[in-house]
């Protein structure tokens, strides 16, 4: 095996790793990654959403493990010996290399201004720089005095005005210096930039354009910040985000050439002019050239692992357009946005008053698309950026103006750029389309489009309608609609039984797949439709699975298993003992679940009533265990007893699952509340979690442990009780209402359009509407709520069905058969034709 | 010969007791089998073993029909079996036994050889 050494383990050198491990199925290359950071590779581009939670392992990129790959964190490589083909890192270690990666990425370039090194200045690259400022924005919450507390931006560009959003989430008022005229300079031009000034300054950052910073002074504790025309601007901090500069040092000192403007100068196979030594990232200069966004660098790094594995490939150049959310505005640029080629033409819609303004520039005879800016709205982004070069299949002034001519994807050409941060084509979507990915996290998982920025999601699902491929939403062969659509047609029909549903709006008598999804809505709408009624009221219960039909979980002999209620987690010492006495009593395996409570199994079907009747005496209630419902809200001791708590968890918790328990959705829903931010709940993993503040509550959506784990996204922040628990309301009745059949939280949310920040508009800004609806199906949730065990105990026709043998009711089914294990029964393993397996040290077969 | 036929039939319930579309267990000389009552009237008996999982549980499954064909979902792995010929429709491979079944006087009763 041959030895590659990367230096530096930023977005690239991890993206390296990945390819090359991915590609080189003959194990040809070991990996040695030196990294001078202490964590794993992150996520920078996210950098900013590390202020909403200060967490960063919510940034860390998935791991590659691999036993060809060893990370050394901490540990940067400081020497290169080219000739005997080594390197050394800080601790002295020495690597020999059969090839070097240089993926060093860059540093910030604080301007060389008088003061620039006082105690109070920062950059913005890094999570501890943010926790510099943080630390800075706290000292200022003390020493200056409210309304007066602020931070200067040194730097107008992209990462300037996050830093001035993440400078005002910390309580700062920003003011943001840029020496161009506009804002962006770089993206947008003049119209754009105007428009998107008035957009920041409406948000409270003050803007200074034009003008230079000349110096930064200490004035008694604070700064004095003074900029060419003559300004002076009282601070607290100030943050430079002025552009970067290549960390090329490792090379120079190698005597590697490197580029005019600084960068490890590489050819466009990478190569620098050691053929054993690469360069990627944000550290190369391609044929001269710096590119500091992160697609390029990816570009690049497959370009080496292409290379390293005895392919051709190079560099195919880089897109340079944008899309990004700016404090809540839309900012994009594409293409040639500046018009710099020949005869270019622009075509402007600016309209001031909605807050949009777009510009197209295309060829001379207005034909050929070669750029644009759009401010304020960007929703064409996609489509447009995908035609860059290509004849537009419309008059560009239409497809700018607000009623926007809709442009048919299919029109876009087979090499148009699709997702520009993992460079996916049009063509690659449709192969990938035609070898069965066929739904957007299919073509997720196989071409990675989407998974980036995820701005090209939407184009996804417009690609997918154009192959033809019909997104089939159908249920099953009975029902054309989707789930979401049939929820609709029940709440607007106001229609109850399945009979009545199938015959008007479908077909035939129903299946195992559209009766209990039919089931379920009807359950949700119940509060709302028929109040007081039971899952297994009449039709009703003939739709539901065996686990609902016996309000048990079915196991794999053809027992069930029974979970009561624990709200939080928290029990008495009583209750716990009644469990442990019908466990005993009816011969229960029992075990504590992962949601705080415990599983008594191996219940056959006409013992349920027996086991209830005695738990129910007790205070328990129905758990939902067998239901797609709300499982548990699990909890940490929060405030009640933990040092660090700083609110009441299993207060809460107690509360959300006593509010929630009952609810039919299109999947199970787990939720946790944590009491402060070392998160022992482990919250981030439920479908909806929150944790502690010292303000309020985090409540954080859709994540997921289970089979492909998601950390759950930061929804709202230091928000007080109502209004946490007004927006888990209407969180989830949205859910209920929009996700398909067995579709949890997270792939909801990966599939709904505009994501994250769409849902945060419907449901805390109300952007459709809708919220009064959702606030009302929850209250009728909330006031119907019984238990489902009682229902059953109390109604003799119900409790007729929990029998063995119609025609020998007492009789137990003479296949369940037990063995021991540990102290208690299990199932004895039988297949069909197989005897009884005797396994086990200590084992008893019962007749 | 009819009193030895007689012999053979063995009640189940009556035919009021079973739920339309819905399952009921029986056990017929130590063998369970199941009993389905479709929304036609039609009644169907079969061996109430899923052959995939081994559990005797095909009667607690969710009855349905696949292209016109009445059918039971194994409430384990949830594939289907047709209630006429006992047949796995997504392994056709795969069949389970099926009963004469009838229905007399409003009583439902199931062939036991
Ligand atoms: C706040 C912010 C927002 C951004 N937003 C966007 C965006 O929206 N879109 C976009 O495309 N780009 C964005 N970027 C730029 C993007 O993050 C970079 O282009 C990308 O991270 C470059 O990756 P890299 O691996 O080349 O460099 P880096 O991510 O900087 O990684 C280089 C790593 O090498 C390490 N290193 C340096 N020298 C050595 C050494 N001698 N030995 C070992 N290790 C060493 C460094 O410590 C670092 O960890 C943003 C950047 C920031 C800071
Ligand atoms: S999350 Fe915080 S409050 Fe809860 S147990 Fe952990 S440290 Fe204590």
């Amino acid at each position: 095996m041959r030895t590659v050494v990367v230096a530096g383990h930023g977005m690239v050198g991890h993206r390296l790793v990945e390819a090359l491990i991915g590609r080189d199925l003959q194990r040809q290359w070991r990996i040695v990654v030196l990294a001078e950071e202490v964590r794993p590779a992150y996520d920078r581009v996210a950098l900013s959403s590390y202020v909403d939670s200060w967490d960063a392992d919510a940034l860390t990129l998935p791991a590659v493990l691999d036993d060809r790959v060893e990370l050394r964190l901490g540990d940067p490589c400081v020497r290169i010996d080219r000739r005997k083909r080594t390197v050394r890192t800080a601790s002295g270690r020495r690597v020999v290399y059969d090839a070097l990666v240089l993926a060093t990425g860059s540093a910030p370039f604080v301007p060389p201004v008088p003061g620039h090194d006082l105690p109070g200045c920062y950059v913005y690259r890094t999570p501890e720089d943010l926790d510099a400022i943080r630390v800075a924005a706290q000292r200022a919450m003390q020493t200056t005095a409210a309304g007066r507390r602020s931070g200067v931006v040194v730097g107008g560009g992209l990462l300037g005005l996050e830093a001035a959003h993440a400078l005002r989430q910390l309580g700062l008022s920003p003011h943001v210096v840029e020496i161009a005229p506009r804002l962006m300079p770089m993206q947008v031009d003049e119209g754009g930039g105007a428009l998107l000034r008035r957009f920041v300054e409406g948000l409270g950052v003050r803007v200074y354009c034009g003008r230079a910073t000349q110096a930064i002074e200490p004035d008694r504790g604070r700064m004095l910040v003074r900029l060419s025309d003559g300004t002076e601007l009282d601070t607290d901090v100030v943050v430079f985000s002025a552009g970067v500069r290549p960390r090329d040092q490792l090379a120079r000192d190698a005597g590697l050439s490197v580029g005019e403007r600084g960068g490890v100068l590489v050819d466009a196979g990478c190569h620098t002019s050691d053929a054993d030594i690469w360069a990627i990232g944000e550290c190369a200069a391609v044929e001269g050239r710096c590119y500091g966004l992160v697609a390029p660098g990816y570009a690049m790094a497959e370009v080496v692992a292409d290379r390293l594995l005895g392919g051709h490939a190079t560099f195919p150049g880089a897109d340079t357009s944008t899309k990004l959310k700016l404090l809540g505005i839309d900012v994009a640029s594409f293409g040639d946005a500046h018009a710099t080629a020949e005869g270019a033409l622009e075509v402007i819609h600016n309209d001031p008053v909605a807050g949009r303004y777009a510009k197209l520039v295309v060829s001379d005879d207005a034909r050929t698309l070669l750029g644009g800016v759009l401010v304020g709205d960007a929703e064409a982004y996609g489509t447009l950026r995908a035609l860059v070069g290509a004849v537009l299949p419309a008059d560009p002034g239409a497809l700018i103006s607000p009623s926007g001519g809709e442009l048919d994807a299919g029109a876009l050409p087979a090499g148009a750029q699709v997702c520009s941060c993992h460079a996916v084509t049009v063509e690659t979507i449709g192969t990938a389309v035609r070898d069965g990915a066929t739904t957007v996290p299919a073509l997720k998982a196989c071409t990675k489009a989407g998974t980036g920025c995820g701005s090209c999601v939407p184009m996804l699902k417009k690609l997918l309608a154009a192959q033809g491929v019909e997104q089939s939403k159908a249920l099953c062969e009975h029902f054309t609609h989707s789930r979401a659509e049939l929820f609709e047609v029940v709440a607007a029909t106001r229609i109850r039984t399945f009979s009545e549903l199938v015959a008007k709006h479908g077909t035939g008598r129903g299946c195992d797949i559209c009766k209990p999804a039919v089931a379920s809505i009807l359950a949700s709408l119940s509060g709302v439709l028929s109040p007081g009624s039971h899952i297994l009221d009449g039709e009703q219960a003939t739709l539901q699975d065996t686990n609902d039909h016996f309000l048990a979980n079915l196991q794999r002999n053809g027992t069930y298993s029974v979970v009561p209620r624990v709200p939080g987690g928290e029990i008495t010492p009583q209750k716990l003992i009644v469990l442990g006495e019908v466990a005993r009593d009816f011969g229960l395996y029992t075990k504590i679940t992962g949601g705080q409570r415990i599983d008594l199994f191996g219940a056959r079907v006409e013992q349920l009533p027996a086991i209830w009747r005695r738990l129910v005496d007790a205070g328990f209630e129905s758990g939902h265990a067998y239901g797609k419902a709300l499982r548990t809200v699990k909890s940490c001791v929060g405030t009640d007893w933990c040092r660090y708590g700083v609110q009441d968890s299993v207060g809460m918790a107690i509360a959300l699952e006593l509010r929630y328990r009952g609810l039919r959705a299109p999947h199970k829903l787990k939720s946790a509340v944590s009491g402060c931010a070392r998160e022992c709940a482990e919250a981030r993993s439920k479908d909806f979690g929150v944790i502690a503040t010292e303000n309020g509550w985090n409540l954080y959506v859709c994540g997921n442990g289970g089979f492909r784990p998601r950390h759950a996204d930061l929804l709202v922040s230091d928000v007080d009780t109502e209004t946490l628990v007004r927006t888990i309301d209407r969180f989830l009745m949205f859910y209920v209402r929009t996700a398909d059949r067995l579709q949890r939280t997270a792939p909801w949310l990966e599939e709904l359009e505009g994501g994250l920040d769409h849902l945060r508009d419907v449901i805390v800004h109300d952007s459709l509407g809708i919220c009064a609806e959702l606030d009302v199906a929850m209250a009728a949730h909330v006031a119907g709520y019984a238990d489902e065990w009682r229902g059953v105990l109390e109604d003799p026709a119900k409790l007729a069905r929990f029998t063995s043998f119609v025609n020998a009711p007492g009789v137990p089914d003479p296949t369940i058969e037990f063995v021991e294990e540990r102290g208690q029964p299990t199932p004895a393993h039988r297949r069909p034709g197989q005897p009884v397996l005797i396994a086990g040290p200590t084992l008893t077969v019962v007749p | 010969m009819t009193a030895q036929l007689q012999r053979h039939w063995r009640v189940v319930c009556r035919y009021d007791d079973l739920v339309p579309e819905r399952g009921v267990a029986a056990l017929i000389d130590g063998v369970a089998v199941a009993v389905f009552r479709t929304h036609d009237g039609a009644v169907h008996a079969l061996s109430n073993m899923d052959p995939f999982s081994g559990a005797s549980v095909l009667s607690r499954g969710i009855v349905g029909d696949r292209e016109g064909r009445p059918t039971v979902a194994s409430p384990i792995y949830k594939q289907a079996f047709e209630l006429a010929t006992g047949v796995c429709l997504d392994d056709p491979g795969v069949v389970v036994a099926t009963y004469p079944v009838r229905v007399v006087n409003g009583v439902v009763e199931v062939w036991s050889s």
